[in-house]
């Protein structure tokens, strides 16, 4: 069978992978973004935590997804669980350290305006500094996405959801006359999931920018 | 207007300002630089320790005590080393000459487009490259570490090209006026110039490369992914944790080990 008839064949099947791995992904993200922001506010006044707080999620980033994915085998077991909290994990210092960078890179003038206006510390926070940081915060988020569209595939080893399961299955079916097929849909499914997200996080980018700051 | 001007500017591929920012944060923090070296290595003995009490307090059954030797384990950690050492070495010999040829005069102009290709390239995952040359070519160390250059070459292209475009016109035109030839101008100012952040791009490449190769266990090229993939095959978790941390620790210590070296063969007068 050509890839073009396999590909019209199992679209359905595809389509599913496809979903579960964004499914997959998209709720890492949040997860990690909620933390990653939360703690990139707290540190990014106080250089010595800020230090800490990025040497560990990068000591994150370094550990082997491999290793990684089966080291939550354990203590959760397989699936879903063990899948999400490694992709967390890993999606942690894109966004801390560009929430620590946004954050200082707000014009201390701005900030002393808010201040001669009123605002306290809370409100200053939220309606002045994590606004005009946020275009810096997206762009962090932007970089975990696309490295957890990849880490996902390898998620598939410990029974993890997404379009790795057909690379799998490829490989465990080698030398057999559907194993390109599959591993080639995986493989090109999430290229295109990459390069979807992409371009969708320059509009998602710009419209959730505050008005005032738009190019 | 004043408002936009106070907005950092996103960098173009959203990690450009990292080192920056950590860089920035270490020398606020002022916490020491040798303390900031020694603390890895530390944390990776106490972790090692850790691992080798747990283990040898567990009672092992005949599978576990098969995989869970300092034979075996010492066989993975080489075939790992090989893998990793053996495909970053590929990947400077080749990225490295590539670059320097892109960033000539006569073939500047593709330069863009390689960059694309390149990130395109980028968005491919390791698993499936891994695979789809085992599907395609064979099974094996060679395939595999094909398939770790294929995947790891980019970091250092993209340094290669960058440090070298980065370095003052200016210092170039001085050369060339003080009657150096451009082979000479390229040797003696340009690539000391850009190593750095040659440097930087192999530590990526190589650690990229630790990580990949826990997946060669797929493709039946060993390494210490064998022991995650036995460890959870054959269900005994003391093999799973043990390849699982000595595969983390292995790749945090070569992180180090680069990032201390990035920091001593940095040209002096840099």
């Amino acid at each position: 069978m050509s890839f073009f008839d396999y590909l019209s064949a199992r679209r359905d099947h595809l389509i599913e992978l496809g979903l579960e791995h964004i499914q997959v992904v998209a709720l890492s993200i949040a997860i990690a973004t909620a933390i990653a922001v939360t703690l990139g506010v707290l540190v990014y006044r106080r250089p010595r935590q800020a230090q800490i707080v990025l040497a560990v999620t990068g000591m994150f980033l370094t550990i082997p997804s491999y290793a990684l994915f089966g080291l939550f085998i354990p203590l959760v077991g397989l699936g879903w669980q063990p899948t999400v909290l490694a992709l967390v994990m890993y999606a942690l210092l894109p966004i801390v350290r560009n929430t620590i960078t946004g954050l200082q890179g707000v014009d201390q003038a701005v900030i002393e305006s808010a201040q001669g206006m009123g605002m306290g510390p809370w409100r200053r926070l939220f309606r002045i500094e994590l606004p005009l940081a946020w275009p810096v915060i997206m762009a962090g988020i932007r970089v975990s996405t696309l490295i957890l569209i990849g880490i996902t595939a390898i998620a598939a080893a410990v029974n993890g959801p997404g379009l790795g399961q057909d690379i799998f299955d490829g490989l465990a079916r080698i030398g057999g006359a559907s194993a390109l097929n599959l591993v080639l849909g995986g493989t090109l499914g999430i290229v295109a999931l990459a390069l979807l997200f992409d371009a969708a996080f320059a509009g998602v980018s710009r419209l959730t920018t505050s008005r005032g700051i738009r190019d | 207007m004043r408002l936009r001007q106070t907005v950092p500017q996103p960098a173009t591929a959203g990690v450009a300002p990292a080192m920056v920012t950590e860089e920035r944060i270490a020398r606020q923090s002022r916490i020491p630089r040798w303390v900031s070296y020694a603390g890895m290595p530390l944390f990776l003995a106490l972790a090692s320790l850790a691992l080798y009490l747990w283990v040898t307090g567990q009672e092992l059954d005949s599978i576990e005590q098969r995989q869970l030797n300092s034979e075996f384990i010492t066989d993975k950690l080489i075939e790992h080393l090989k893998l990793a050492a053996v495909s970053t070495l590929f990947v400077i010999a080749i990225a490295v000459p590539l670059g320097i040829a892109l960033t000539r005069p006569l073939l500047r102009r593709v330069t863009p487009l390689v960059v694309g290709v390149a990130n395109i390239g980028q968005a491919v995952p390791s698993i499936g490259l891994l695979v789809l040359l085992a599907v395609v070519s064979g099974i094996g160390f060679r395939y595999a570490v094909i398939a770790l250059v294929a995947y790891s070459v980019l970091p250092v292209l993209r340094n290669t090209m960058v440090g070298l475009q980065q370095v003052d016109r200016s210092f170039i035109e001085a050369g060339r006026g003080m009657g150096m030839s451009k082979a000479s101008v390229l040797a003696r100012i340009e690539l000391p110039l850009a190593v750095p952040v040659i440097m930087a791009g192999v530590r990526t490449a190589l650690v990229i490369n630790v990580g990949t190769a826990a997946l060669a266990t797929f493709v039946n090229a060993g390494g210490l992914g064998d022991l995650i993939s036995n460890g959870i095959a054959l269900n005994r978790t003391p093999v799973l944790v043990t390849g699982s941390v000595l595969t983390g620790i292995l790749a945090l210590f070569i992180d180090w080990l680069g990032g201390v070296t990035e920091d001593v063969v940095r040209p002096k007068g840099l």
